[in-house]
């Protein structure tokens, strides 16, 4: 049986990612996919004849734009349509409209409020300068803040210097926007309720926590670090859909000579000795090679594919306490044509981004409320999208495809597995609430694919349906993440890696946990390195 | 004009005795002024019903610092204590009850896992604990600015972390930011258990045990539990009135003068320097020195005027969030109250009803809406137990503090005060069958009570939330967190400041020693 240098389990888009780096370097690297398809959630299916659907994630910013050039992704086909606008209908009829234009989103924020135009350019400017200041560290492995080993210590200090650097008030203002909830954070600068409740979305989705817990100001951030070709924060389409990613990478991966199998899951990581030895499939088959990388999350990884005797106790206990709660449903809908809104003309340009229907944030947080006492949201909050409007390759001309993004939904509904007739009760809420402000969205349906925690956990394989492999909490970011001392991405066993979002830097279409876990490998291998540096800014 | 003082102290709550009896002591001459007409604050006894008396905000002591107490010789100025080291009973709906001291927990049916683990979790967190009460004997260090000690601060800080060890290191890392819910959820499996440890985290707060921070409020509440020297949870004799009673003497005793009944109208400037202040009777007062142990708010918004401030540092004393959400209920009782499975000796320890941590957190949930919740969770103090000063021979005084009552009330607290003490009363007797007819007075004091009769902003017992964004050096903004503020001559002595809230004394003696170091001239 031939032996591969490296086996990555799992071909999401950090798989791909981690995959390629180690190719690149020269190394003879197998990845295997349980899925028929690669692309974990980063995946575009046909579900629904003619119809594409982004049937997962299903926009994009934060993928690293240095693993775009670098792996020369554009060759392959990647595309990133950059969308501009949004707009969040109000319960009264009016809406907010989010316009690219300063001085047009200027206007449109003083018809609200005078003031909070004002302070929307103190807003801007605060959490801009967090975004710059957070970009650098994605591409760079976090320290251990507990090693006296030189490169833990010098990374640590070159962490502290870069904010001691920022000088005193502004240093009090990052600790206190990365302490505080994204209501409190915005109440410090805006007094309407629908500038903040439209503001405030980024600091919930994905997350098992409300406006006002605090932390969630982070989580707004986690949003807005991403960039579409250098414009920091912008978000956009991948033509042809979020599979289009993991084709690129994929491609990429295979033009340095790497190979994938797709229908073959693992059953097991072989372990002797105290290192791995490579894998076992699902259908027996054994694949064995010396570096084995876990794109799965850490619970899966640990307690799933990894044999409690061959992992130390503590690692088997921080894998069960690990927080992976799922929060997030999700509806692709095919539409017979353009939906209207009440509010605003049809094909207006606002539609050609996210649009929500939630104007407070008392509202946001008793969808939270709802998700704590164990029940999907019964006032959601959507991030919907149309994205055929400007990428026509998903849907047959005049016809449009919708995704739902919904915010918030258990894994478990009141501590019991969902039924197919809570599923159908969930869609219908989310679909509700949009009919409310639109009189033909009903109407235009041809079909609805709706997506529970449940059904994320059974075909992508994320835990409990959760969208980042592990909630962005304190104790779970940075050097903590995925546990404290194993967050430089190798695993507890020799020759063990991770690199899935359940590691630094953390969920989203990222790539960064990929090609950050593969730096470490080829350190640990002694190779040379192919991971690019992090981009300045400047 | 009037007589010429070193320093004057606007506000005579327990933090302004201290302060004001520490500078005393170095020979300076000290004015109090304090509105009401008895000297404490938020530290008094006051009779609520002919006969009865009750500690009318906070009711147990369990964070005064011991260093204050012999500095300033307190037993030689009346302080004692009527009983100390009290447990905790945490009462089940069904009569069950656990009961709770430092290291063990007892009760029926509490699985042997469960007791190990809360006393490990106690030993854990008390050493995490430790490193948060070092910081508090010292003025939180400024980042950045280069202060020789404020660097050594700093770094005795980062050093006592270390000295931690990797494990115990790691996991502060890991937990010290986050809430108190999902951490219990790792280690216990009892609900009782969890819903009394996570209602200590939210006590006097404005979190719920599933917000972030709450690690960080039980932390605080376990640095009472070090520096006590076992005394944990105490009742003084008298109330909490008999505390600052005898922090009042040891102030008088240094040569404190004390005004009680003079509100301050304003703090007088001469434009960004303190010339002295005030009193709403028109009396103006000159000192080079004014320490305010009124809150933020209070002291720059209304005494000092947002006009003579920069905008900046007037945006962040605005955005201080300090709403109060604990209530107060004070019943005058006939005889013994009996609560259900409890024991008559173990009527005088603190008596807690927060069946689970779902109960506490719905509780909150309400509370976040400017509603009260149905079933309030709360702690329950019966004082004339140990102290039979309180009310009449035989009868008896129960004071309760209720979670959740939000500042403001959709409804309005006027038309609701009547049905939310009737809830209470309900709640209360559901645990304590037989206490409604043992009532013959009560009172309900709401957060805009509190607000009116202590002059607290908003009602926060601890004159600001207590979480990250406002802990340490962010406390109660940056700028003001070194107790002088960008007034020249005002400093701030109150519980807004670091080390925080709850009758603990250290940002009254923190301040003294700031404003000695900083105003070397007498």
């Amino acid at each position: 049986m031939k032996k591969y240098d490296a086996i990555v389990i799992g071909a999401g888009h950090n798989g791909l990612t981690n995959a390629a780096y180690l190719a690149k370097a020269g190394l003879d690297v197998l990845v295997l996919e349980k899925n028929p398809y690669i692309g974990g959630a980063t995946v575009s299916r046909s579900l629904y004849e003619g119809w594409t659907y982004s049937n997962c994630s299903y926009v994009c910013s934060l993928f690293r734009p240095e693993i775009y050039r670098d792996l020369e992704l554009a060759r392959y086909g990647l595309q990133i349509i950059p969308y501009e606008g949004g707009i969040t209908f109000m319960k009264n009829g009016d809406y907010f409209g989010n316009y690219a234009d300063d001085e047009r989103h200027h206007r449109e924020i003083a018809r609200h409020s005078k003031r909070d135009a004002n302070a929307y350019h103190r807003y801007t400017a605060d959490v801009s300068r967090q975004t710059r200041l957070i970009r650098p560290f994605m591409m760079r492995t976090p320290p251990d803040p507990t090693s006296f080993k030189p490169r833990d210590v010098m990374e640590l200090i070159y962490i502290i210097k870069t904010y001691w650097d920022l000088g005193e008030e502004i240093l009090y203002d990052t600790i206190r926007f990365w302490t505080m909830s994204v209501g409190d954070f915005l109440d410090e600068y805006f007094e309407s309720s629908i500038i903040k409740a439209h503001l405030a979305g980024a600091g919930i989705i994905g997350t098992a926590l409300g406006v006002y817990s605090p932390g969630t100001a982070y989580v707004l951030l986690h949003h807005y670090m991403g960039d579409v070709d250098g414009t920091i924060g912008a978000w956009g389409f991948a033509r042809g859909g979020m599979g289009s990613i993991a084709k690129a990478l994929a491609d990429a991966f295979q033009s340095f000579g790497g190979e994938i199998k797709v229908d073959a899951g693992v059953d097991k990581i072989l372990v002797s000795n105290g290192r791995v030895k490579g894998v076992v499939l699902e259908n027996g088959d054994e694949y064995h090679a010396n570096t084995v990388v876990s794109n799965l999350d850490p619970k899966r990884t640990f307690l799933k594919i990894m044999e409690e005797k061959d992992l130390p106790a503590d690692v088997v206990k921080k894998a069960k306490n690990f927080k992976i709660r799922g929060s997030s449903g999700k509806l692709n809908i095919s539409l017979d044509g353009m939906p209207s809104f009440y509010a605003i003309p049809k094909d207006h340009e606002l539609l050609k981004a996210d649009f929500h229907f939630i104007d407070s944030m008392e509202r946001m947080e008793r969808a939270y409320d709802d998700w704590k006492n164990g029940t999907w949201s019964k006032d959601p909050y959507l991030d919907t999208l149309i994205p055929t409007q400007v990428d026509p390759t998903m849907a047959p001309p005049g016809k449009h495809m919708m995704t739902i993004f919904v915010q918030y939904c258990p894994p478990k509904v009141e501590g019991k597995d969902w039924t197919d007739e809570q599923r159908d009760a969930f869609g219908k809420t989310v679909i509700d609430q949009i009919s409310e402000y639109s009189p033909d969205f009903k109407d235009l349906i041809l079909h609805a694919e709706i997506r529970t925690p449940r059904e994320m956990e059974n075909e992508v394989g994320l835990t409990e349906g959760n969208i980042f492999h592990g909630e962005l909490t304190m104790d779970q970011l940075l050097f903590n993440r995925p546990f404290p001392g194993y967050a430089q991405y190798r695993g507890p066993v020799k020759g063990m890696y991770m690199s899935g979002s359940g590691t630094h830097p953390g969920g989203g279409v990222m790539g960064a946990p990929g090609a950050n876990s593969a730096k470490e490998i080829l350190r640990d291998l002694r190779r040379k390195n192919t991971v690019p540096e992090a981009f300045s800014d400047e | 004009m009037s007589k010429q003082y070193d320093v004057i102290i606007i506000g005579a709550g327990h933090n302004g005795l201290v302060c004001a009896t520490y500078l005393a002591k170095t020979g300076r001459s000290v004015l109090m002024v304090e509105a009401n007409k008895q000297v404490g604050g938020a530290a008094i006894t006051r009779e609520f019903s002919p006969g009865y008396s009750v500690s009318a905000c906070a009711h147990l002591l369990h964070l005064f610092h011991p260093q204050i107490v012999s500095d300033l010789s307190l037993t030689n100025h009346g302080l004692k204590l009527a009983a100390t080291d009290l447990h905790t009973i945490a009462l089940a709906a069904d009569g069950d009850h656990l009961t709770l001291t430092r290291n063990s927990v007892n009760g029926n049916g509490l699985s042997a896992s469960d007791r190990t683990a809360y006393s490990e979790f106690q030993n854990k967190l008390r050493r995490f604990a430790r490193i948060m009460q070092k910081t508090f004997m010292v003025r939180p260090p400024r980042l950045v600015h280069k202060n020789m000690t404020d660097l050594m601060n700093l770094a005795k800080l980062g050093l006592s972390v270390r000295m931690l060890g990797r494990d115990d290191m790691r996991e502060l890392l890991r937990i010290g930011a986050i809430n108190i819910f999902d951490v219990l959820q790792e280690d216990f499996q009892s609900e009782l258990l969890k819903g009394v440890m996570g209602f200590d985290a939210v006590l006097g707060s404005n979190l719920g045990p599933r917000s972030p921070n709450t690690i960080l409020t039980y932390l605080y509440r376990l640095t009472g539990q070090l520096h006590s020297n076992g005394s944990a949870i105490s009742v003084p004799s008298g109330g909490m009135g008999a505390v600052t009673s005898s922090l009042r003497a040891a102030a008088e005793a240094a040569g404190v003068e004390i005004r009680t009944d003079m509100p301050v109208k304003q703090v007088l400037l001469d434009v960004d320097t303190v010339t002295g202040i005030e009193t709403n009777s028109g009396e103006q007062i000159n000192s080079a020195i004014v320490v305010s142990n009124a809150d933020p708010k209070t002291t720059f918004l209304k005494l000092v005027g947002a006009r003579n401030i920069e905008t900046g540092f007037v945006r962040r004393i605005d955005n201080i969030r300090m709403q109060g959400k604990a209530a107060k209920l004070h019943l005058a009782l006939d005889g013994k109250p009996k609560f259900k499975g409890v024991d008559e000796n173990q009527l005088g320890h603190r008596i807690v009803i927060a069946p689970s941590l779902t109960y506490v957190e719905r509780a909150f949930d309400h509370s976040k809406y400017g509603e009260y919740s149905n079933h309030p969770a709360m702690e329950i103090s019966i004082p004339t137990i140990h102290d039979d000063s309180l009310a009449p021979t035989g009868k008896h005084v129960l004071s309760a503090i209720i979670q959740y009552a939000p500042y403001d009330l959709r409804a309005g607290w006027e038309s609701q005060r009547e049905s939310f003490k009737q809830l209470i009363v309900d709640k209360l007797a559901e645990y304590a069958p037989g206490i409604k007819d043992q009532i013959s007075a009560s009172e309900l004091m709401v957060p805009p009570d509190i607000e009116k009769e202590f002059n607290i902003h908003g009602g926060h017992w601890h004159h600001g939330e207590y979480t990250l964004d406002q802990f340490m050096m962010l406390r109660p903004v940056p700028g003001a967190a070194q107790y002088a503020t960008p007034v020249n001559g005002l400093y701030l002595c109150g519980a807004g400041s670091h080390p925080g809230g709850g009758v603990m004394g250290l940002a009254g003696r923190n301040a003294s020693i700031e404003i000695l170091l900083r105003e070397k001239v007498a």
